[in-house]
C-alpha cells in the first residue's frame, strides 16, 4: 500500500463517520481537528472503523499518530503493509 | 430464534438509551442482546394504539433540533455516532412556543428554533434583566457540560448572579425543569445547561409520525448491525460474584451470562435486581419523587379550527412563585405543559389526521399507587376535567363556551401508576433518582448505568447517555 492508498482509506472513514463534512479540500499537513468538526468520539470512531475494516490496531498512546493525513499516512501505511505481509 | 446464552454485553431494556448503546456496540462486532420486560420498544418515550388510534407517550417534541449545517451539537453527534441521516429522522420543526405566567398567562415570553426571538421577548418584558440575560446566555455557551467529573453547582445561584426578577428566573426554570428536572425546586447547574441548550439555543422538532419513527430507525440501525433483542423478557435478578455481574436470571427463570451488562433501567432500579454475594460498597440510591398526569385529547378537528393553531408548547404557571416539587395533593394544577403535536411546521401538503391536545401536570405518585381501582379510575376523570380546565386559561378563548369538548372524539390519561406499569421506574419518576451518576459505575465492576440515571436529558440525551457509556466503559477499553 502507499501512503497516498492509506490516505484514501482514511479519507473513507471519514466520509463514513461523518457525512455531513466536505472532505474534498482536505490539506494533507493540517491537523484533521483545525479542518473538520471532528470531537474524541470521532476519533474513537476512525480507530475503531481501522480495526473493524482492515484490523489494524491504534493504541489509545498512538492516537495522536492520527492528527493529520500525512501523520496518518506515515503512521499506518507501514501497518497494512506488516499485515498484507503476514497474509 | 435468540437462544445464547452468553453475550459480550448483555443490556437491560430497550428504551432509547438502551437501542443506542447496543447499535454502537454491535456496529463495532461484540455480540450483543437486549432484554426488555415489556412487548414494546421505547421505554419512557413509547407509543400504544387504544381504539384504533397510535398514541405517543413521553416525547412532546425532540429537543435538542439543530439545523442542517450547524455541526457540534449533541443532535449532530448522535446522528454521526449512530451512523444516522438526518433525513431518516424527518423531523419537523416547532411553530413556536411559549412560557406563560400569571392567573391568565399573562406575562409571555415566545420562544422559536431561532435564539434571536427568546432574545427579544425577553429584552421586550424584562428590559432591567436583558443584559443579566445575555450573560447567562454566555455562561451556557460557554460551560462544558458532557464533562464525566464536573463538580455540582446549584442552579439557582448561578442564575441569581445575572437573572434579579424572580417571575423572569421561574419562567426560565420552568420548561427546563418539566423537560428533564429530577430534583425538586433547584437543579444541578450542568444540567441546566443541557436544558436550557436543548430547549432555546437549540429547539423543538417531531417526525411527522411521531416517537415511532425515532425508535423504528434505531430498531433498523441494531438490527443490521447484528444486535439481538428478547421482547417479554425482562431480567428479574443480578446475580453477584466476586464483586462482578455473573449471571443474569430472566424473568422465565433462565439464566445468562455476559462480560459486560449495561442496564438502562435507571439506578435504584437496577440495585434492586442485585442479589449479592457480600454486602456491598455502594450507598442505596433514593428513588426520585418528580412523577406526572397527562391528559390526551383527541379532536376532530384541526386545533387552528378552535384558535389554538399557534402554539406548539405552552409551559404555564398561574401562581407568583413557580413549585417544581411533589405536590402534596394527587396533582398540582398550578403548573404544566400544554403540547399541540399538530402545529409543527409539516409542510403545506401533510397535516395530522385528529387534533391532539396534551397537558402534562405534576403529580404524586403516593396519592395514586394505592388506590382501588374504582376510585383510581373517578379520580382520573375528575382531574383529567381540572387539567383541561387548568390549561385552557393559557390558550387563546374557545369560539364559544364547551367548543371543546363538542369536537373531542377521544380522551386517555396517564398517572404515574401508569409510569410504574409500563417502564418500571420506581414511583413513576420519569427522570430517575435527584442523584444522577455521570460515570455510571456500579457497585459491580463489569455493570454501567445508562439513561436517564445517568444524567444526560431528554430524549437525545438518552440515545447519547448509551453511547456515552458503551463508548467509555466498552470500546475504549477493547
Amino acid at each position: 500500500m502507499t501512503k497516498d492508498e492509506c490516505k484514501k482509506v482514511v479519507i473513507d472513514i471519514i466520509a463514513d463517520i461523518a457525512p455531513d463534512e466536505d472532505l474534498s479540500t482536505l490539506k494533507p499537513e493540517v491537523r484533521l481537528r483545525d479542518q473538520l468538526q471532528l470531537d474524541s468520539m470521532d476519533f474513537l470512531d476512525i480507530v475503531m472503523e481501522l480495526r473493524k475494516r482492515h484490523g489494524i490496531e491504534v493504541p489509545e498512546a498512538d492516537y495522536i499518530q492520527l492528527a493529520s493525513l500525512d501523520s496518518c499516512a506515515n503512521y499506518l501505511t507501514p501497518k497494512f503493509n506488516a499485515l498484507s505481509a503476514k497474509s | 430464534m435468540n437462544t445464547r446464552s452468553h453475550y459480550d454485553v448483555a443490556i437491560i431494556g430497550a428504551g432509547m438509551s438502551g437501542l443506542a448503546a447496543g447499535i454502537r456496540l454491535a456496529h463495532f462486532g461484540k455480540r450483543v442482546c437486549i432484554f426488555e420486560r415489556h412487548n414494546t420498544v421505547g421505554g419512557l418515550n413509547s407509543f400504544y394504539s387504544l381504539g384504533g388510534r397510535k398514541f405517543d407517550v413521553g416525547l412532546h417534541a425532540m429537543t435538542n433540533y439543530v439545523r442542517p449545517g450547524i455541526k457540534g451539537t449533541p443532535l449532530g453527534k448522535l446522528l454521526r455516532q449512530l451512523r444516522i441521516d438526518r433525513d431518516e429522522f424527518a423531523l419537523c420543526e416547532q411553530k413556536q412556543s411559549r412560557i406563560a405566567f400569571g392567573p391568565r398567562g399573562e406575562t409571555s415570553l415566545r420562544f422559536t428554533n431561532d435564539f434571536a426571538v427568546f432574545e427579544s421577548e425577553v429584552a421586550a418584558r424584562f428590559p432591567a434583566q436583558i443584559d443579566g440575560f445575555l450573560r447567562l446566555t454566555a455562561a451556557v455557551r460557554a460551560f462544558d457540560d458532557v464533562a464525566l467529573d464536573a463538580t455540582p453547582v446549584s442552579a439557582r445561584q448561578v442564575v441569581r448572579q445575572h437573572i434579579t426578577d424572580p417571575l423572569l428566573e421561574g419562567m426560565l426554570f420552568c420548561p427546563l425543569m418539566y423537560y428533564g428536572s429530577a430534583t425538586e425546586h433547584d437543579m444541578e447547574f450542568g444540567q441546566f445547561v443541557i436544558m436550557f441548550k436543548a430547549l432555546f439555543l437549540e429547539g423543538f422538532a417531531r417526525p411527522f409520525d411521531g416517537v415511532r419513527v425515532i425508535l423504528r430507525v434505531l430498531l433498523e440501525k441494531y438490527r443490521a448491525a447484528g444486535g439481538e433483542r428478547r421482547m417479554k423478557c425482562g431480567v428479574r435478578q443480578i446475580v453477584a460474584r466476586d464483586g462482578r455481574a455473573a449471571v443474569l436470571v430472566l424473568d422465565s427463570g433462565e439464566e445468562i451470562s455476559a462480560d459486560e451488562v449495561i442496564s438502562s433501567i435507571g439506578a435504584p432500579e437496577t440495585a434492586r435486581l442485585i442479589q449479592a454475594d457480600a454486602p456491598g460498597s455502594q450507598a442505596p440510591v433514593t428513588p426520585g419523587r418528580l412523577s406526572f398526569v397527562e391528559t390526551i385529547t383527541i379532536l376532530d378537528r384541526q386545533p387552528a379550527a378552535l384558535g389554538w393553531g399557534g402554539d406548539t408548547i405552552v409551559f404555564f404557571n398561574d401562581s407568583a412563585r413557580f413549585d417544581y416539587a411533589c405536590p402534596a395533593g394527587q396533582v398540582d394544577p398550578r403548573s404544566g405543559v400544554i403540547c399541540i403535536p399538530n402545529n409543527f411546521d409539516y409542510g403545506p401538503e401533510l397535516r395530522l389526521a385528529e387534533g391532539i391536545f396534551r397537558c402534562t401536570c405534576l403529580a404524586s405518585y403516593e396519592r395514586w399507587a394505592h388506590l382501588p381501582d374504582e376510585a383510581y379510575h373517578a379520580d382520573k376523570r375528575r382531574w383529567y376535567e381540572a387539567l383541561q380546565q387548568s390549561a385552557q386559561r393559557f390558550l387563546p378563548a374557545l369560539p364559544e363556551p364547551g367548543a371543546l369538548a363538542r369536537a373531542t372524539v377521544a380522551t386517555d390519561m396517564f398517572t404515574p401508576r401508569t409510569i410504574t406499569k409500563f417502564t418500571g421506574h420506581l414511583g413513576g419518576a420519569i427522570y430517575g433518582a435527584a442523584e444522577k451518576n455521570r460515570q455510571g459505575r456500579t457497585g459491580l465492576a463489569n455493570l454501567y448505568l445508562c439513561g436517564t440515571d445517568q444524567g444526560f436529558l431528554g430524549i437525545v440525551g438518552a440515545m447519547l447517555s448509551g453511547i456515552s457509556m458503551a463508548n467509555y466503559h466498552i470500546l475504549q477499553k477493547s
